[in-house]
């Protein structure tokens, strides 16, 4: 990627790509450069249930579909759960649950499998450019220790 | 010395400059430096010295001496050679010594031409290129300064004429004028430095080289010299009546090689000079080499000191391959990029790749003139205006190091992006193969290498071991931006550390893990380690576990390590989705399987592709759909490829003797033999193999890891070959080899590798890192120098004996299928942002989000 000092980058929100998906067309967020998605859920999330916690591998991804959006869904060695947006900002593809996990300098990571740019699985931000965000999702251990996923303000509007 | 011992080779080498302290260096540091003694003789009084930064020794007083040899050189300085005796293989000297010599390099470089005008040997004329010349010009300036301040001389000071607007001609104008001279420049072409610069470029420098103070009197040849009541110098006569008063005169009207030596004893010289030699850079008599400026090399004398030191790379090349008895060397010199920056202070200058090209040659230009700031600026690209051919910039030449390094390459953006500094971010991107420093011809990926792998972390540090940015200095931006990039992406860490996590190299990690018996990655990285891994030390910890041979690699805890090729047991593609490569031993396959995968392609919708490594390769499977397809395909008796994995792809082969009439054994045979027992071998990186079945090579065995070449007795092992991006001949290990031999010393030379290279490398950087080299390889595989063969041999027979398909283990565990899924809450539902369209009857990838990367300009 070439990007000249005076241009700011970010990511957008994955718009609702395919015929498949619900008629919920996404709207690009606008969040600054690098502003950390809050992981916790807002205020009138709708939460979507998407598998047990037992079904994920630890320190591996899984994608998942909410509300017509892929969510990449991550379950680390410590037992945390992290959701951040499936689609790589780099490549175009949707693959960022296929990447390796680990940890750079106690942030939880994911590398895209694509071209390899590693992202902190809290913030989303890309700690290799940290122009660019992924957008994160709230996530927690729901009732019958289903992993749920809310979706975001703007999947609602 | 002069008549050493038997054992050695009596080296001797005519001339120091910079390229015989080169060819000098060269063959010190070959493994092979202590079957050799080394003669230097030079007629200079001192020894070898920076004659590129000529001119600052006049402007700064730079000290431009090249480090001294070491005390087993023998030099002779302030001695011409004026003899060779090619008969009784002696150089006579000018003040009658005889030396004798076992091979002798013509190292005498160039003289200038001065022409044959009237007054060329006036007193006040002068050439320039030694430190004598200018020693003697600057000291004749002195007299006159002083003269003419006493004589109280003319405001103008005193005339001082430069004949030729070339390069150098330039370089000693400027020099002239720091020596207080009113400068002209004569040159009989119509604009300067015709033979780097068009007409606009030349014009532009000629508005700068004005402002400087300069006059330029091109398109006017000279008449002649006239002397003064002194005798000396006084005037120029120009052609055209006119004339310039001139106290003194400096001839930089082009060099003549010093091919006078050669033309002595009888070697055939060009016509317009140069000694002629071959690619290696030898005479028409083997035991004579000629390098450098006074070398006649593909028809061309090159007056640049890039070329001259890869000549004397070669040279040394084969000096050393002699000396040592062993197999010829296969170096060669194949030709120079001939791009200049002229380091005149203040103007900018550079022209690199072919500025003439024009349509013709499927060229089109691209210019840009500001006569304002006096910038001149011309690209020359490829007719579809995306590979970079040349250039010129006057003016502004920022962006030269960039453009010079795109050269033949495609540019990253339009040709206007690139004529106004669009590559300059481009530093990090590179491709590892762009020459970054021509001068030493230094790619890219030799400097991040340096700074990776070797533990650069700054300029000196990388210079010393790249030599990169040494000569020229054009280049330094560049490699200081290549190193900063480098240093950034590694974060803190510059040591052999993998990464954060672990502290140790490849290499250590697999001797613990071997040792310790340790079997997970959560054990190994709580023991030796810190953090949770990332996506370097956690694939590399998985191979070390798989070459270890700890089970499957999806089984258990491995499976999280893996990266996603690994992980999927296939190739991801761009838009995610997946290519599969089921195996075909040695290129052989039955019509019956061969129906098989065409069905299955068919069947899945699959883009069907024939691979170099004689297969075929599936693209466009969905993550959920790779089981199915590798069901169809292990129940008709394939198995997993492993195109995805670091580990042997193939092992090529041509058909041999049973078919072709030049084959001299059954080379199909033996590729199947060695890819079966090799097959799921995991390593360090990929590794590639081939198999010849006689001398014609038609398997191209030597661009391999491992090549094997019949001969009428067996088997050639070559080793440590590559193709891609550095291309490297294998060497030749072992002749003649039966089969149980040669199979011997290849399960060595993997499971060495294997435990003994960092993270990806490949054979050939392995084994140009190993100390002590390819003779080494052969005391530890042939020889057993280590004591270790016996462990390589058992841990390759583990390997053989454990070996499973892949793919069949994981069709047998539904655990293992598990993930093949799109959706973890949605199993069968395809991933919707997967689109193909169609092209030339099959497939390919639509991306129906693009790259989602916004770029908002302020
Ligand atoms: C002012 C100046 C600026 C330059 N700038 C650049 C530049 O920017 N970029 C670039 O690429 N190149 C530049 N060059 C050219 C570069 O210096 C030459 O390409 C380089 O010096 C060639 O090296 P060489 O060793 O082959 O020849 P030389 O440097 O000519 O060395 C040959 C040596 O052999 C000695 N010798 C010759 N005959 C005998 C004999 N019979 N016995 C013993 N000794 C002998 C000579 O005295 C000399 O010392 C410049 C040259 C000059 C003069
Ligand atoms: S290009 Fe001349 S020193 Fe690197
Ligand atoms: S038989 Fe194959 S290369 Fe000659």
């Amino acid at each position: 990627m070439t990007v000249s000092p005076d241009t700011a980058v970010r990511a957008t929100a994955p718009p609702a790509t395919a015929p498949a998906a619900p008629a919920a067309p996404a709207v690009p967020e606008p969040a600054a450069p690098a502003a950390p998605a809050a992981p916790a859920a807002p205020a009138a999330a709708r939460w979507h249930a998407v598998c047990d916690y037992g079904a994920l591998t630890p320190e591996r991804g899984a994608a998942a579909m909410v509300g017509g959006v892929q969510v990449a869904v991550f379950r680390t060695s410590d037992g945390a759960l992290y959701a951040v947006a499936n689609l790589d900002p780099f490549s175009g593809a949707q693959v960022i649950s296929r990447g390796i996990t680990g940890s750079r300098g106690g942030a939880p990571t994911v590398a895209s499998p694509m071209y390899k740019q590693v992202f902190d699985l809290a913030t989303g931000v890309c700690l290799d450019d940290p122009r660019v965000a992924l957008p994160t999702f709230a996530i927690r251990r729901g009732p019958g220790d289903r992993v749920e996923v809310a979706d975001r303000d703007e999947q609602r509007r | 010395m002069s008549d050493g011992g038997d054992a050695t080779t009596r080296i001797v080498v005519i001339g120091h400059g910079p390229t015989g302290h080169r060819l000098v260096e060269a063959l010190r540091a070959g493994g092979d430096a202590a079957r050799c003694t080394v003669t230097v003789i030079g007629e200079e009084t001192r020894t070898a010295y920076d004659r590129v930064a000529l001119t600052s020794y006049l402007t700064d007083g730079a000290d431009l001496g090249h480090p001294a040899h070491d005390e087993a050189v023998e030099m002779v300085t302030g001695d011409a050679a004026v003899a060779i005796d090619r008969a009784a293989r002696t150089v006579r000297t000018a003040s009658g010594r005889v030396i004798g010599y076992d091979a002798l390099v013509l190292a005498t470089g160039s003289a200038p031409f001065v022409p044959p005008v009237p007054g060329r040997d006036l007193p006040g004329v002068f050439v320039y290129r030694t430190i004598d010349d200018l020693d003697a010009l600057r000291e004749h300036c002195a007299r006159l300064t002083a003269g003419g301040r006493a004589a109280g001389g003319g405001v103008g000071g005193v005339g001082g004429v430069v004949v030729g607007g070339g390069l150098l001609g330039l370089e000693a104008a400027r020099a002239l004028q720091g020596l207080d001279m009113d400068t002209h420049v004569v040159e009989v072409a119509p604009w300067l430095m015709p033979r780097q610069l068009d007409e606009g470029g030349g014009a532009m420098l000629r508005r700068h080289i004005e402002t400087l103070g300069m006059t330029v009197h091109a398109g006017t040849p000279m008449k002649g010299l006239e002397a003064g009541a002194d005798g000396a110098v006084a005037r120029v006569a120009l052609a055209d009546g006119t004339g310039v008063d001139a106290g003194v005169v400096v001839f930089s009207a082009g060099i003549r090689p010093r091919d006078e030596l050669a033309r002595g004893c009888g070697l055939p010289v060009g016509e317009r000079g140069g000694v002629v030699v071959d690619q290696a850079c030898r005479t028409e008599d083997p035991a004579v080499y000629a390098v450098g400026e006074c070398a006649l090399i593909g028809g061309t004398v090159y007056g640049l000191v890039a070329p001259c030191f890869s000549m004397a790379e070669v040279a040394a090349a084969h000096l050393l391959a002699d000396a040592a008895g062993g197999p010829p060397s296969s170096a060669a010199f194949t030709g120079a990029d001939l791009s200049t920056k002229l380091k005149l202070m203040g103007v900018d200058v550079a022209s690199f790749g072919d500025p003439f090209a024009g349509p013709d040659q499927g060229a089109l230009d691209v210019t840009y003139t500001d006569p304002l700031a006096g910038v001149y600026k011309r690209l020359i690209v490829s007719d579809d205006a995306r590979t970079l051919l040349g250039g010129v910039l006057v003016g502004d030449a920022a962006a030269y190091p960039a453009l010079r390094a795109h050269l033949g390459a495609e540019l990253p953006g339009t040709p206007e992006q690139a004529l106004f500094g669009g590559v300059e971010a481009a530093g990090g991107e590179l491709p590892g193969a762009t020459v970054i420093c021509s001068c030493n011809n230094v790619s890219a990926e030799t400097i991040r290498c340096a700074v990776r792998d070797q533990g650069c972390t700054d300029m000196a540090a990388v210079k010393g071991c790249t030599r990169a940015g040494t000569t020229c200095g054009s280049c330094v931006p560049l490699v200081k931006k290549l190193l900063d990039a480098e240093l950034t992406a590694a974060g803190v860490q510059v040591s052999k550390a993998l990464c954060e996590h672990f502290e140790h190299s490849r290499a250590e990690l697999f001797d613990i893990a071997r040792v310790t018996g340790i079997t997970t990655f959560s054990r190994l990285i709580a023991e030796h380690g810190r953090g949770r891994g990332c996506d370097i030390c956690k694939p590399v910890v998985a191979s070390i576990l798989a070459s270890l041979g700890h089970g499957h690699i999806l089984e258990g805890e491995q499976a999280a390590l893996q990266d996603t090729n690994d992980h999927f047991l296939a190739n991801i593609q761009k838009n995610g989705t997946y290519s599969v490569v089921p195996r075909v031993p040695g290129g052989e396959i039955t019509p019956d399987a061969l129906i098989v995968i065409g069905e299955v392609a068919r069947d899945f919708g699959l883009y069907t592709k024939i691979t170099g490594g004689q297969r075929i390769d599936l693209f466009g499977a969905r993550v959920e759909q790779l089981p199915r397809i590798w069901k169809r395909l292990v129940d008709a008796g394939f198995e997993s490829g492993h195109a995805y994995g670091k580990a042997l792809r193939t092992v090529k082969s041509c058909v041999g003797s049973t078919w072709c009439r030049y084959g001299v054994q059954d080379s199909t045979a033996m590729a199947i033999l060695l890819e079966l027992r090799y097959r799921g071998l995991r390593a360090p990186h990929k590794l590639k193999s081939a198999v010849s079945g006689c001398a014609r090579e038609c398997a191209e065995a030597q661009s391999k890891d491992f090549g094997v070449i019949a001969t009428e007795k067996g088997w050639n092992l070559y080793l440590a070959g590559n193709g891609g991006m550095r291309p490297r001949h294998a060497d030749l290990f072992a002749t003649d080899l039966t089969d149980a031999e040669l199979v011997r010393y290849i399960d060595r030379f993997l499971m060495f590798y294997i435990r003994t290279a960092d993270r990806l490398q490949r054979t050939a950087s392995w084994l140009e890192g190993l100390e002590g080299g390819l003779d080494y390889l052969r005391a530890v595989i042939v020889d057993d120098a280590l004591g270790i063969c016996a462990e390589l041999d058992a841990a390759m027979e583990r390997h053989v004996g454990a070996y499973s398909d892949e793919w069949r283990d994981t069709l047998e565990d539904p655990a293992k299928l598990g993930r093949f899924v799109s959706f973890v809450n949605a199993p069968d539902t395809p991933d919707p942002s997967i689109v193909f369209a169609s092209e030339r009857d099959q497939i390919k990838p639509v991306l129906v989000t693009g790259p989602r990367l916004e770029v908002a300009a302020r």
